[in-house]
């Protein structure tokens, strides 16, 4: 029988542990000048150092150090003055030295943490997370193990390997163990990986894109019985592409680790893959021999020692925190909780402040982003950023409806427009014809032929009936191809009928 | 013509006496007369070599200023690459590979339009004293074919014995410049670490590896040193400051108030009596000349040796780690349905010989968890103690002098089983890299019991290579004045020579 998540957490209390994989921006790797855009043909993006052919040499990407520091800073580190890049050996054909850049027991960031909200039974409530180290290393190359059934190198026919991602910029972000989340530990593990995601992108240090694993997330559980202090064997769950999955996972392994143990079965200390569409885990790589990869210090490079004074200056143009951000456009908008929530969680807040940025009212702006454009998103299955349609064009659109130049309803046409790739809101509005029929004589004319049309209708509302108004109005925005505005309609009617306002 | 030194060929070249295309016709001539007997080439670009003196020549005959050695020949260690020419290290691993890209050593060679003959013969990935630890056979020392011509860059130092080359660049990890160039009665120099590039030096142990330049003369090697040497942004360890002013030291040989320190524990018992006698002689000869010698002692250095062992494999260990048929060179094992990993051990095991196996074993083991801090880390720290004793020692002494190698060049073969007997060949250069500075070995005369070179030793401190070249342009020109020619007139002839 399966076991109920109250039922796991009931009895023990899960310890997460979060390791998160970052690629950087930069425009060059981490130890050569090649270009790291994404998806270029195969091996086209190569050269000595990063094929690592004989007598070639990595030379530090000064970039990547600014943005490692700089993310250190954000999630409140100690910067090291003196840290070493060391060697992580062991062999892989997609790691062309056979050996990994990375920093081991001198990193360039450590002791540092992350605050993060999420909504518990007793409302909303923060979890700290300590942050142990952040440090650098570069990527790997990517195989591709063809033939064989599980896509793994043993049992494949063949591999291909591409080294464009050989050598990209990484930085790894490493928790202590986070103990103390209970029942919410999914949450957690979910609201870390999204602010440490929004902390990322206000840095503007990386693409933070997930589903393109510029952010990779590897989620550590064990249980522990409630009470006690010793902590229980690990799992470490990788390929966690959303955010949505880091949850799953988390939860999902919390289940498997209960059943085990209710079993009276051992946890196995191993690397699990997250599978999406099962949403839950398979056995990957044993850990429990540990594998040596005896690291030294890297020779090739000499230590990295930040300037204090270079580093005062980063700290100093930080950009606001992410959360305090959210916290003062809340305010700032008056925008109650779950509307704020919303946004967050459609992703839509930068591009509603763009907006409103551009003089859009931001209950309008706001308005359109969680509805209009999130329906089209949703029923195209195009994320919102994706759609084709810019803050500018929202703003425009917000802007002509205040001018009385579009109705609601014509405004939504144009929207429509915009994201069919027809061009800026005033070539939509061109191309279509689209205009408001706010010239009366015009619209009487239209009401009396509507009444002509529909006399018994028209007798109804006459003699009090108003609902049946509906009717006759509804004819009349068919007749004025939807641009006359309906509220100016509805009153021309009335009145027309002896209904006026009174 | 070929018996001038290299600053004699390019005065004549510079005069217009001769072009650099019969310079170097006349180097490819020689290499082809006696080079099946020294082996000191791996490769020779008979073509390359002339097209670039024919370029060098144009380049003259236009007026365009030329560098001090433009037109000259050099002889280039297989360690080093050079584009589209095969670059082998001495290893089967490296069979048939040519790199797509100019090590800047090279690039730096053809800046100054110096003409590179080929690629000479090594220790497989320069581990080894004697150059018989080559893939390719041994090269044979020109002043007796039975024995070695030292290693690892024993093709490099052949070459300049048997005037197949006047210019040759070697690379120098625990003495792989120096010790060949003292059992060939040559002159080379390991500048202070990070002093000339490493970018396309072929990794053996990063952190002691240095290029330098090997000559018949002091001069000749100042005159190369500066054009290789230099910051390269390419090299992380690449030192940002001014090249010393080798050639300037060279030139005026001034040892006058100069103090000359003479290391206690780099003499003595275990040095070949002819060795310590020339050694002696040197001394006193620099005495005359006007500098002070003092004695000083360096405690640690006794730990030198093993630290070294420890050091210098546990990188070895995974600087060689690349080569697993993925990308380049030799693939073993490559059938159907055989794995990367057996096709990676396969190939491992045929192409890497016996002694770079023993290293790589060594370093595995020394750098493996629960050893690490025994092995690598206590390395570490005596190598942080010969640094003190060094800097301690250049408070008392300008430089520091001792024999270069304790014997001379022994028989081919007579040590190829004892691996420490072979080790022990370098316990006087090894101090040097462990502590980064600078060292420079020039011939002191030949040993009475054997008639086979002694080198003399000379090291100074991190970027101060400028002294080693003073004094040993000193030491030079006071021994030339003693033989009434250079010790390698006194070469017996080789079988194909004229």
């Amino acid at each position: 029988m399966t076991l109920t998540y109250d039922d796991v957490v009931a009895k023990y209390e899960p310890v997460l542990g979060l390791e998160v994989h970052v690629e950087l921006n930069t425009h060059s790797k981490m130890f050569c000048s090649c270009s790291t855009i994404f998806g270029a043909e195969p091996n086209t993006q190569t050269c000595p150092v990063c094929l690592a052919l004989p007598g070639a040499l990595p030379t530090v990407n000064e970039k990547a150090i600014e943005s490692t520091i700089k993310i250190g800073l954000a999630l409140n580190c100690s910067i090291a003055p003196f840290s070493r890049f060391a060697r992580k050996n062991y062999f892989y054909p997609d790691m062309p030295k056979n050996f990994q850049i990375s920093q081991y027991d001198e990193p360039i960031c450590v002791n540092g943490y992350v605050d993060v909200e999420i909504e518990t039974d007793e409302g909303p409530q923060t979890f700290r997370i300590e942050v142990e180290r952040v440090h650098m290393e570069e990527d790997t190359g990517k195989s591709l193990h063809v033939g064989g059934a599980t896509g793994r190198i043993h049992g494949a026919e063949y591999s291909l390997l591409d080294y464009n991602r050989a050598g990209i910029p990484l930085v790894e972000i490493v928790t202590k163990i986070v103990p103390g989340t209970g029942k919410y530990a999914p949450e957690v593990a979910r609201a870390y990986v999204a602010e440490l995601r929004d902390i990322l992108r206000s840095l503007g240090v990386s693409d933070v894109k997930m589903e393109q694993g510029s952010l990779r997330c590897d989620a550590n559980v064990s249980l522990r019985l409630i009470g006690s202090d010793v902590l229980g064997t690990r799992s470490e769950t990788k390929n966690v592409n959303s955010l949505r999955s880091v949850e799953r996972a988390v939860r999902g392994e919390m289940i498997r680790h209960a059943e085990l143990l209710n079993n009276g079965e051992r946890v196995v200390q191993e690397t699990r893959h997250f599978q999406e569409d099962t949403g839950l885990t398979r056995s990957g790589r044993s850990k429990e021999q540990a594998e040596d990869y005896r690291y030294f210090p890297e020779p090739d490079l000499v230590p990295v020692a930040p300037d204090a004074a270079w580093i005062e200056t980063l700290r100093a143009s930080l950009p606001e925190r992410p959360s305090i951000h959210r916290k003062r456009l809340q305010e700032q908008w008056s925008v109650p909780d779950k509307e704020m929530s919303a946004m967050i969680n459609a992703d839509v807040l930068d591009v509603v402040e763009a907006t409103v940025a551009l003089g859009a009212d931001p209950a309008k702006a706001r308005g359109w982003w969680l509805g209009e454009i999130s329906r089209i998103s949703n029923e195209k299955d195009v994320a919102i950023k994706e759609l084709g349609i810019s803050a500018a064009d929202v703003a425009e659109i917000v802007a002509l409806v205040n001018a009385g130049e579009l109705t609601d309803k014509l405004a939504r046409q144009v929207v429509e427009g915009v994201i069919a790739g027809e061009g800026k809101p005033a070539e939509v509005i061109a191309a279509r014809g689209i205009k408001v029929v706010n010239d009366d004589s015009e619209l009487m004319a239209a009401i009396e032929r509507a009444c002509a049309a529909q006399p018994e209708t028209a007798q109804k509302v006459r003699d009090g009936h108003v609902p049946a108004a509906g009717a006759l109005i509804g004819a009349i925005m068919k007749e004025t191809k939807g641009q006359a505005d309906a509220a100016r309609v509805r009153e021309l009617l009335l009145g027309h009928l002896g209904q006026g306002s009174n | 013509m070929i018996r001038n030194s290299a600053s004699e060929m390019a005065s004549k070249l510079a005069s217009g006496e001769i072009t650099s295309v019969e310079l170097t016709q006349a180097h490819l001539d020689r290499i082809q007369a006696v080079d099946t007997d020294v082996h000191a080439f791996l490769y020779v670009d008979t073509e390359g070599a002339l097209t670039q003196a024919a370029a060098v020549d144009a380049k003259r005959k236009s007026g365009e200023k030329l560098s001090p050695l433009a037109g000259v020949p050099l002889a280039l260690k297989d360690v080093m690459t050079q584009k589209g020419i095969p670059t082998t290290c001495g290893s089967k691993i490296l069979e048939g590979w040519r790199p797509p890209y100019d090590s800047t050593v090279v690039t730096n060679l053809k800046k100054n339009d110096i003409v590179i003959l080929g690629k000479t013969n090594m220790d497989e990935f320069a581990m080894g004293s004697s150059t018989e630890n080559s893939a390719y056979g041994p090269t044979h020392n020109p002043w007796d074919l039975t024995r070695i011509p030292g290693g690892s860059g024993g093709g490099s130092a052949a070459s300049l014995a048997a005037f197949e080359a006047p210019l040759a660049i070697g690379t120098d990890t625990g003495g792989s410049i120096r010790q060949p160039a003292a059992v060939t009665g040559t002159v080379g120099v390991k500048p202070t670490y990070g002093g000339v590039s490493r970018f396309g030096l072929v990794a053996f142990s990063s952190s002691l590896d240095q290029a330098g330049p090997c000559a018949r003369t002091v001069l000749d090697a100042a005159l190369l040193h500066e054009a290789i040497a230099g910051h390269d942004p390419k090299d992380s360890t690449s030192i940002n400051a001014p090249v010393p002013a080798v050639v300037a030291a060279a030139k005026s040989g001034d040892v006058k108030g100069m103090k000359i320190g003479v290391v206690k524990e780099l003499n003595g018992d275990g040095y070949q009596p002819g060795v310590r006698k020339r050694f002696e002689e040197s001394l006193e000869l620099l005495a005359a000349a006007g500098a002070e010698i003092v004695e000083v002692s360096a405690p640690n250095f006794e730990y030198a040796l093993a630290a070294y062992y420890l050091i210098a494999p546990s990188e070895c260990s995974s600087n060689l780690a690349r080569f697993d048929a993925m990308r380049y060179g030799l693939r073993v094992g490559d059938s159907d349905g055989a794995s990367a990993e057996s096709v990676m051990n396969l190939t491992r095991e045929v192409g890497f010989g016996r002694e770079v196996k023993r290293r790589i074993i060594l370093g595995t083991y020394a750098l493996s968890s629960g050893y690490y801090d025994a092995y690598y880390g206590s390395a570490q720290k005596v190598r942080t103690l010969i640094t003190q004793d060094f800097n301690k020692a250049f408070e008392i002494a300008d430089v520091l002098v001792s024999p270069t190698c304790p014997t001379t060049a022994f028989k081919i073969g007579e040590k190829a089983n004892d691996p420490l007997a072979m080790y022990l060949n370098d316990i006087a250069t090894i101090p040097v890299n462990m502590a980064g500075i600078g060292g420079m070995s020039l011939p002191s005369g030949v040993a009475d019991e054997d008639g086979l070179p002694v080198g003399f030793q000379i090291m100074s401190p991190v970027m101060k290579d400028e002294r080693m070249y003073s004094v040993g342009a000193s030491l030079e020109a006071a021994l030339l004045s003693k033989w009434g020619a250079p010790l390698l007139s006194k070469i017996p002839a080789l079988a194909g020579g004229q």
